[in-house]
């Protein structure tokens, strides 16, 4: 591959928690490792890219989700980047809409099917910090995050939770996230990818078709700060 | 003013001035919210009628509320005394103080946090509502901002009837939750923040921007024509007839020159003619503590407070290019416990300077600095920010909390 194309899906109508940085992160780690990136954010009145290495779409507002949602389904090019095995990494509402189906102005909505679960309305607002271990398989540790959102999501047979919650509620307040393939579905802002640079070396592993062991090694000093720090705060408040 | 009240709310405000004074005399704090909260016990319709009988301008919006409230109040004082909420207690207890403080006043300028426009529209019965933006701002504990301006347009056609709004332009949110009002004066206030309005507020299409104009694809929102516009050559505000109001502001920025249009508009409706208003808003030197400068050790500081992505992006156009700039980040509970938005501020233009981080949050800072691409050095405090830094002059943009602990280093400078 000449140039990594990571596609961010959408920033105009989701964009809410500083989803913009998941897209500096992975163009900054990747660059890091001499790898050129083309940033493309691709607007919902865009034809979404089906040639791209990586896509990733963010949270948003009830009505833009919904939007989203629709222009999505209609394009198509998102699906078919799927089932061709592109990496996707999708943040709250974004996630939500990658299953069945999910809730928006108390109504449910069709998503895109492309991971198997669904969401509707929780009985509160989780808002707070989120940390949960991931399992083994992928390799990355435990997470931290930030999570804000009204729904909860229920996982069907055919993807497997991104962690078990330590602490937080994710999905339901057991699990957190799902993921299929190179699909990955999470509640966690923060962005995700800052305070999780494993989950974003997975992903750029993923799109450049290696495996992450064989990712030139960059200096994560200040993001294992950062992740200790989080850990630690959380320890402390319980 | 409060000849006409009733024993109860001369009751009533006696209290509340007595226990402002008691909290001041402890060292909480200037009283302000502890005296309001008095007052409203005893008299739940306190507000009301300490509002009754005065000429009343509301201002609110996400950003630049306390400056432009500063502003309008320099301004008004050219005719008459003002009551104003000037440390930024801008809740109802905090208004509730301002105007039992300031019995003669026959104006008042106050300034209201976004979710209680309502509440103030009620019971302070304006003569003028500005409305300067919205934008993003502590997401996990305040609603998300197309929800805000659309209970701002609800709110505003119940209750806004006999006002005047003067509104900005140039926001699309502002626009649109002003325009179900019968008197609107725009003012180009400017955006220096456009994420949160990439689609229309009124249909969910995608608004085109050409230049400073910008308009939905499918519904026909646009930008109004303004009335008031800062000038595009030189410091100066132009009104309605086009005539030129010469600013020599000493606070920083187009974003201030900004907030002297809507207080030149504003007071122009109160009868002050802007030349006599305009001279009056060159005296204001700093805001409770914002753009103050402090020295110590040959460094000479300027303070600024930046609370949300729109505000960072503001202060970044506002230094001087030289000068080391110190940041600093706190999230505790009034700041917003989600430190996620500093990724929707962009921080290149601070590449190549010398840039130390500090604050609570300064781990989360370094993180986002190395991402692009600005070298660093992270310090405890504020004391080590200033002994890491040359003497000479120095900016330092910090959020909310983080304003007030470097305040307090200060002697709570104002």
């Amino acid at each position: 591959m000449s140039t990594l194309r990571i596609v961010w899906l959408y920033p105009d109508l989701l964009s809410t928690y500083g989803d913009r940085g998941n897209l500096l992160v992975l163009a900054h780690r990747a660059r890091a490792r001499g790898i050129e990136v083309e940033p493309m954010q691709v607007r919902s009145d865009q034809r979404v890219p089906h040639s791209a290495d990586l896509y990733l779409i963010g949270g948003g507002e009830d009505g833009p989700q919904a939007v989203a949602a629709d222009r999505l389904l209609q394009d198509g090019a998102l699906s078919r980047a799927a089932e061709a095995g592109k990496p996707i990494l999708a943040i709250c509402a974004g996630y939500q809409l990658l299953g069945s189906s999910f809730y928006a102005n108390g109504r449910a909505h069709e998503g895109l099917n492309i991971l198997d679960l669904r969401s509707d309305r929780g009985p509160s607002r989780a808002v707070g910090e989120i940390a949960g271990e991931t399992a083994p398989q992928l390799g990355i540790g435990p997470i931290t995050g930030f999570e804000n959102h009204g729904g909860r999501t229920h996982l069907g047979e055919a993807v497997q939770p991104l962690a078990r919650v330590t602490s937080g509620i994710g999905n339901d307040g057991a699990t957190e996230g799902a993921w299929a393939g190179h699909v990955i579905g999470t509640y966690m802002h923060g962005p995700g990818l800052a305070r999780n640079p494993k989950l974003a070396d997975l992903l750029l592993a993923w799109a450049v078709g290696v495996n992450p062991g064989q990712l030139p090694q960059i200096d994560d000093s200040w993001p294992e700060r950062l992740r200790s720090e989080r850990f630690g705060a959380l320890a402390n408040a319980q | 003013m409060s000849a006409n009240l009733t024993p109860r709310a001369k009751f009533a405000t006696t209290l509340l001035r007595t226990a402002a004074a008691l909290s001041r005399a402890t060292g909480r704090g200037d009283g302000s919210v502890i005296g309001g909260r008095v007052g409203l016990i005893v008299e739940p319709r306190l507000l009301e009628l300490l509002a009754e009988g005065r000429h009343v301008v509301l201002i609110s919006g996400t950003n630049g509320k306390t400056t432009t409230t500063r502003f309008t109040t320099a301004a008004l004082e050219a005719i008459g005394k003002v009551a104003t909420n000037s440390f930024g207690a801008n809740m109802p207890t905090g208004h509730t103080t301002a105007l039992a403080k300031a019995p003669k006043a026959e104006y008042a300028a106050l300034e209201c946090d976004e979710h209680y426009l309502g509440q103030l529209l009620d019971a302070a019965s304006p003569k003028v509502v500005a409305l300067l933006n919205l934008s993003r701002d502590q997401l996990d504990r305040a609603m998300e901002v197309t929800a805000l301006a659309a209970k701002w347009r609800q709110t505003l056609q119940e209750a806004a009837a006999q006002s005047t709004i003067v509104a900005n332009a140039d926001d699309p949110l502002i626009v649109w939750a002003a325009s179900v009002c019968p008197r609107v004066v725009w003012v180009a206030a400017g955006q220096s923040w456009t994420a949160d309005s990439a689609i229309c507020p009124n249909c969910g299409s995608h608004l085109d921007r050409f230049g400073e104009f910008w308009r939905c694809t499918n519904c026909g929102l646009n930008r109004p024509s303004p009335q008031w516009s800062v000038a595009q050559q030189g410091e100066a505000v132009v009104g309605p007839d086009g005539r030129r109001y010469e600013l020599n502001l000493q606070l920083p920025g187009r974003v201030n020159r900004a907030n002297a249009a809507t207080a030149l508009a504003i007071a122009s409706l109160f009868g002050v003619d802007p030349a006599q208003a305009a001279p009056r808003l060159s005296e204001v030197a700093s805001v409770a503590g914002r753009y103050a400068r402090v020295e110590r050790d040959g460094r000479q500081l300027r303070l600024l407070l930046a609370k949300n992505p729109a505000g960072w992006l503001e202060s970044f156009d506002m230094i001087d290019p030289v000068p080391p700039v110190v940041l600093s980040l706190n999230a505790r509970e009034v700041d917003g416990f989600d430190t996620s938005w500093i990724y929707d501020v962009d921080f290149t233009s601070l590449s190549g300077r010398n840039v130390v981080v500090t604050g609570d949050r300064r781990t989360d800072l370094a993180v986002r600095l190395e991402v692009d691409n600005v070298r660093f050095q992270v310090v405890d405090d504020i004391r080590a920010a200033i002994a890491a830094v040359p003497p000479g002059p120095v900016e330092v943009v910090a959020n909310y909390t983080a304003f007030q602990d470097i305040r307090a280093e200060f002697n709570r400078v104002n």
